[in-house]
């Protein structure tokens, strides 16, 4: 990993240096091609799928049958649809079977299919509706602190950064992170569930932790700049991204690998479930969430200042002292500016 | 190593707080294991152990419709409110066949959770207006006595009646018709028609006499589906006294919130007597407004304003002023257990209709042991997987960072345990995943930290002060962005329901936990580290090596040449402006100067 070292090493000292910031055009029009498809994708496949915490469902009570194994309950249902099924024991006597709502069709297909599977008569295999568990006013709650959450973090960050810009890049970029990890539930037909949904707000609070982290690096790089600097100010936010590039790097990874795991155990082991919802959320998420804080909070940060008079005058002059020592001097890295490394004298 | 001991010391006593946190969480759990109902693990919710599946089926008068969807909604709200009173118990409520509300509760729940639950209240407040010894022997006058009258203040606005509850009787205009034609009173015609709630022409010969017969004793005092526009004979809740009430002035439902709390004295202090305080919605504010502003003026027991849970009087404090800003305090004797109950009892009892247990039964978990363990063994391999990595990417400094992993799990066990004890706590798989996931944001510190170290390094710092400076910057970064997560839990811990509650609980636990490590253990052991040889000389394996990071001797010389070319602007801020740039830039700079000038080479190996 000696080669790793010497790229954290490069970034640093600036020796190499990725242009992320001059590139902003095009990370751009990836977020919106990305958005695109996380908006349309799911119309196209026919919308989200909502677990039955959310929808209600249907609820079959086998009474007393001669064993309680969830699984044969678990098996059944399966045999007549895909849809998960929860199950568990009531009284020692009886087995609950909650699943979406089933057409009748169907409904009476895991009737019959109970029956058989835990050898009682049809009749004492019992059904009924229930309601969501997760109500509209659990939704509304969590939206409303969702709101809140949102307003309250831009004023802190306002007020740490002394920027609103910054609070507004990093408020785009969180919302690029949640449309993108809603789009592929979306997409994939995942059901969405509580654990999801919790899921959903971990990353939330992933995504806006990432993006200060980077940030801070930046407030730091570019307030101590001064009016001296030899970069223009999308260079000093490049090299700030490019300085934590390996911290990213390093907390992505470690916090991926747990998810990772989880994600496939719980996908390969078990299945639908809590887990494989709530992981799925969440690898999605701390992926799109590096992502988004290097290529779309750092360069829509720059771009917001860059139309500041006071950074355009300052990035003029260090341009056009930049010109006059043109010839002389070998070019230095820029990011935004001159996309040259300065190391290949 | 003389400019070492102050870190050196500091960093000690660090450690040793450190450890007495843990001893004493250590004590404290197993004081309550040896003490009390406490364990050495943490307890689990409805998904993974299982619980008691409540559930509830409305009481309905003849006649009486199904409740709406909308009406059982609120139903559920409440109860769920109910249910969570008692901590962050994750539990699981819906509806069944739209009329019964199933609650599943984790574990078995204790008496006074499922009291609270079944306490299929309705709350309602009515005008006293005789009151009685509690035996069948006719008493005229009105003895209220022990608790029956705990003073009271209470404050009223005007407002509308829109609400069912109210409308009959109210004390405006609908007063004549309204009582009028409702045959279906308990013998109950008044002679004269009643102006408002707390006239004493409600109480007819029929209904003095029922009074007089009244026994609080008896066992078929129903008085729950009693109707809100007529008159009601009822009890104390401990049958001490016995009423004759007016009609329903105010329902429970306009009730918004209450508690309980010393209240305050005129001078701002704090006096030691426990008050309930009470604040209405804005119907409720208008309504009780209206009836405290009568009842203020009217003299002995019609002075008295009863609050009634499912036809039962729990409270009948008097009214000592006009309550118009819909926030009345009551106050007596009460202690600070009496105190909670009743406001517990107003905050939860306004159901819009009563329910009754139709089941109670115990429910296995719904995923079983089978998730946990995949679960857990998920976790393991990724933790394991993480330790790897860090190996690879730190060598020697890992052991610090895995180190502050078991150090942060240790306390987040602990931690969990004792709360799953003292707060009802419980654990359900997706709360085990945001766990697994805290390791991420924990682990994320420490990175941000060595790294800045590092940069140190390059810069061409020695490692005790690269420790030192490297702290300062990342602290600044680590409490920033933990301030943005806990700031995200607490929101939601405050303002969400349900299971996002548990979640917010779990990750401001975890930010905060992961706070204390990265500050008293992360960094006084790299403190203490930067004095060993190992760490200091830069062993090839310490993650730490100055040659292996590049790093650059900052010396005179090389501070000095590029500050003169700057030097058009006062010193220090060209020189901070130097310093900030990046080593390839002073470098490059360097070699343009040595090019042009052709003077004296630099001695500093470019």
């Amino acid at each position: 990993m000696a080669n790793f070292t010497e790229f954290g090493n490069d970034l640093y000292t600036g020796k190499r240096s990725i242009n992320i910031v001059g590139r902003r055009k095009l990370w751009y029009l990836i977020a919106a091609i990305a958005i695109l498809i996380a908006v349309v994708g799911p119309m196209l496949r026919g919308g989200f799928v909502f677990g039955i915490e959310f929808t209600g469902g249907s609820e079959y009570q086998v009474s007393s049958p001669e064993s309680t194994s969830q699984d044969l309950a678990t098996d059944a249902v399966a045999t007549v649809s895909d849809v998960p099924a929860r199950v568990s024991v009531v009284g020692n006597e009886s087995v609950r079977v909650q699943t979406e709502q089933l057409s009748s069709d169907e409904s009476a297909e895991v009737r019959t299919a109970l029956a058989e599977a835990y050898a009682v008569p049809e009749a004492d295999v019992t059904e009924s509706f229930i309601g969501p568990a997760w109500g509209a006013d659990i939704t509304g709650a969590a939206l409303r602190a969702l709101a809140v959450f949102l307003l309250l973090a831009a004023v802190v960050m306002a007020i740490y950064f002394r920027t609103w810009k910054m609070s507004v890049a990093a408020l785009v970029a969180l919302l690029h992170d949640l449309v993108l990890t809603a789009g592929i539930y979306g997409i994939s037909g995942f059901e969405v569930t509580p654990a999801a949904v919790i899921g959903f707000l971990t990353i939330l609070g992933y995504s806006l932790y990432d993006t200060v982290v980077v940030f801070d690096k930046i407030r730091e790089n570019t307030a101590e700049d001064g009016t001296e600097s030899r970069r223009t100010f999308a260079g000093s936010v490049n090299l700030a991204v490019n300085q934590t590039l390996v911290r990213s790097i390093n907390t992505s990874v470690v916090a991926i690998l747990p998810v990772a795991s989880i994600l496939l155990i719980g996908a390969i082991l078990l299945g639908a479930g809590t887990l494989r919802d709530i992981a799925l959320a969440l690898f999605i998420g701390i992926l799109v969430g590096t992502y988004s804080t290097i290529f779309l909070a750092a360069p829509i940060y720059a771009h917001l200042r860059e139309g500041e008079d006071e950074i355009r005058k300052a990035d003029a002059r260090t341009l056009a002292a930049r010109e006059k020592a043109g010839d002389a001097a070998p070019k230095v890295a820029t990011g935004a500016a001159r996309p040259v490394t300065a190391g290949e004298r | 190593m003389a400019q070492s001991s102050t870190p050196v010391r500091k960093a000690r006593r660090s450690l040793i707080w450190l450890a007495a946190i843990i001893v004493a969480l250590v004590l404290g759990n197993a004081a309550s294991v040896m003490f009390s109902d406490g364990s050495w693990t943490p307890k689990l919710a409805l998904d993974l152990e299982g619980g008691t599946q409540i559930i509830l089926a409305p009481v309905l008068g003849d006649e009486e419709a199904n409740p709406s969807g909308e009406q059982l909604a609120q139903a559920v709200s409440i109860i769920r409110e109910r249910v969570n009173a008692s901590g962050v118990s994750e539990a699981e409520i819906t509806t069944q066949g739209g009329s019964n509300i199933v609650v599943s509760i984790p574990g078995r729940p204790d008496e006074e959770t499922l009291n609270r639950i079944e306490q299929s209240a309705q709350l309602e407040f009515r005008p006293v207006l005789v009151a009685g010894a509690p035996g069948p022997v006719a008493e005229e006058t009105p003895a209220p006595e022990g608790e029956a009258a705990p003073d009271a203040e209470t404050p009223a606005v005007d407002g509308a009646t829109d609400d069912p509850a109210a409308e009959a009787p109210a004390e405006e205009a609908p007063a004549e018709e309204a009582p009028a034609e409702e045959e279906p009173a308990p013998e109950a015609t008044p002679a004269t028609e009643p102006t408002d709630g707390s006239d004493l022409a409600w109480v007819t010969p029929e209904l003095q006499e029922a009074f007089d017969s009244y026994d609080c004793d008896a066992a078929d005092n129903d008085n729950s589906t009693a109707p809100a526009d007529q008159p009601l004979i009822t009890c104390e809740a401990d049958g001490s006294v016995k009423y004759i009430l007016g009609p329903v002035e105010v329902s429970g439902e306009r009730i918004s919130d209450a508690t309980s709390g010393l209240q305050p004295t005129a001078q701002g202090g704090t006096s030691n007597i426990w008050a309930v305080n009470i604040e209405f919605d804005g119907e409720g504010t208008e309504q009780f407004g209206e009836v405290s502003t009568r009842l203020v003026g009217l003299e002995g027991v019609r002075n008295q304003f009863a609050i009634v849970l499912d036809g039962q009087v729990i409270s009948a404090p008097r009214t000592e002023g006009a309550v118009t800003n819909g926030q009345p305090s009551i106050t007596g004797s009460f202690t600070q257990e009496t105190a909670k109950t009743l406001a517990d009892q107003l905050k939860f009892g306004a159901l819009p209709f009563s329910f009754t247990v139709q089941s109670s039964e115990l429910i296995s978990a719904t995923l079983g042991t089978a998730q946990l363990a995949s679960g857990l063994l998920a976790g393991f391999i990724g933790l394991v997987l993480v330790v790897v990595y860090s190996l690879v990417q730190y060598r020697a400094l890992a052991v610090v960072t895995i180190a502050s992993l078991v150090i942060a799990g240790v306390l987040t066990y602990l931690i969990i345990t004792l709360l799953s004890w003292r707060e009802g706590y419980r654990l359900s798989l997706a709360g085990v995943a945001g766990l697994i996931v805290a390791i991420g944001i924990t682990a994320d510190s420490f990175i941000v930290y060595f790294e800045r170290i590092k940069d140190e390094l390059r810069d061409g710092r020695g490692l005790v002060s690269a420790v030192e400076s490297g702290w300062k910057r990342a602290i600044r970064t680590v409490i920033a962005s933990d301030t943005v997560n806990f700031l995200a839990a607490a929101v939601l811990f405050i303002l969400a329901v349900g299971n996002v509650r548990g979640f917010a609980f779990t990750l401001g636990l975890t930010t905060l936990i992961d706070l204390l490590v990265v500050a008293m253990f992360t960094h006084p052991m790299l403190q203490l580290l930067a004095t060993t040889r190992f760490f200091n000389d830069g062993h090839r394996l310490s993650g730490l090596d100055p040659r292996a990071l590049g790093a650059v001797y900052r010396g005179r010389a090389t501070f000095r040449t590029p500050a003169v070319v700057a030097g058009k602007k006062p010193v220090t801020s060209a020189r901070e402006a130097e310093r900030r740039r990046t080593i390839a830039e002073r470098k490059a700079e360097e070699a343009s100067l040595v090019s042009a000038s052709r003077s004296s080479k630099s001695d500093k190996d470019s």
